[in-house]
């Protein structure tokens, strides 16, 4: 028997890993959205691109099974959309992503925004690369997907309920939802929102603003503690060697 | 397949016939036990695995509990609360692993 001990790094996470050193480096700003299918990602998206627009360089990739129908949904908010179709498989990988981004110059971009297929299994098992990743479930859907997908919500930042201007409709128990998402995910931020009537957009976009300030703010950090620790380096090198 | 690559750049380290790999998966791994077992027959067809058998130890999900101040271990992955004073945890101390562990070598 020969010890090993050694992490199975999966081959995903070596170009997520990648991807995301290379995002840093262009500073844009990458944000993910899963959800099962129907529940808004793309109404949602589309309200946001255009929402942000005025102020900030967006762009989106979008990945379906078959169909440009949502690249060119989200084109209508006038923002550089591009489909990936992914055939038979049921999530974006990592690879899938930077085959995509090719031909676009990142650093042109502030904020990037990735649409997952839908689907509540698989993507939580492949990282992208993205800054802050949005796992969303409408008011249609009920109050138990949490408890029934915790995976993914594990690999989410962000939980967002939509389609909130349903939920009497529907009988949504708001507080039920929130206890699930508390249960499998305790400290886990929650936002509500309807992209129909516009209910908790502009909270949203404020949020985004801020996450992406902050991711900035630490980077910058970063580089000055980096230079200050050099400049200290060198000094005491300069010393050690008289 | 990065397994696979794993263990057979470990096994040529140590120079020897592998008959079974030791692997430990966590419940929050994304690796579904049987789903690994299935692959891992073909993935390492025609490598020095092939014929090697693929043991995999199941690992708890183990929490921090800021209130007990002790590590605790959940029985389920839609409660993430401590089993004995239900404070809910969200910090994982363990059930993420996915780890080649060791090499069982041909004697």
């Amino acid at each position: 028997m020969v010890e090993v001990r050694k992490n199975i790094l999966k081959q995903n996470d070596v170009v997520a890993r990648e991807l995301r050193s290379e995002f840093r480096r262009s500073n844009v700003f990458v944000v993910s959205l899963v959800s099962s299918p129907g529940s808004g990602k793309t109404t949602f998206l589309e309200k946001i691109l255009t929402l942000l627009r005025p102020a900030y360089r967006v762009a989106a990739l979008v990945g379906d099974l078959a169909t440009e129908n949502d690249a060119q949904r989200l084109a209508r908010s006038g923002a550089p959309v591009k489909q990936i179709t992914t055939g038979t498989l049921c999530h974006l990988e990592a690879a899938m992503v930077r085959n995509a981004l090719q031909t676009w110059d990142l650093a042109q971009l502030d904020f990037l925004f990735i649409e997952n297929v839908g689907n509540l299994v698989c993507p939580s098992s492949y990282d992208l690369g993205e800054n802050m990743r949005l796992v969303l479930t409408s008011v249609t859907e009920g109050e138990d997907k949490p408890l029934k997908y915790p995976t993914i919500f594990h690999s989410a930042d962000v939980a967002l309920l939509t389609k909130m201007d349903l939920s009497h409709a529907v009988e949504f128990d708001e507080p039920t939802a929130l206890a699930n998402i508390q249960a499998v995910r305790p400290g886990m931020q929650v936002l509500q929102v309807s992209a129909k009537t516009g209910l908790g957009m502009k909270e949203f976009i404020d949020f985004l603003g801020s996450s992406r300030a902050g991711v900035r703010e630490m980077t910058q950090s970063m580089v000055f503690a980096v230079i200050t620790l050099k400049t200290w380096a060198d000094h005491h090198v300069d010393t050690l060697s008289k | 397949m990065s397994l696979v690559d794993l263990a057979c750049q470990e096994a040529e380290r140590v120079r020897g016939r592998v008959i079974a790999l030791h692997i430990k998966v966590g419940p929050l791994s994304g690796v579904f036990k049987d789903a690994l077992l299935s692959c891992y027959e073909m993935a390492s067809h025609d490598t020095s695995l092939q014929g090697s058998q693929l043991m995999i130890e199941d690992m708890p999900i183990v929490i921090y509990c800021p209130q007990c101040r002790a590590e605790r271990t959940v029985g389920s992955m839609q409660r993430f609360c401590c089993p004995v004073c239900s404070a809910p945890a969200s910090q994982i101390v363990r059930g993420k692993e996915l780890e080649l562990v060791s090499l069982e070598l041909e004697s």
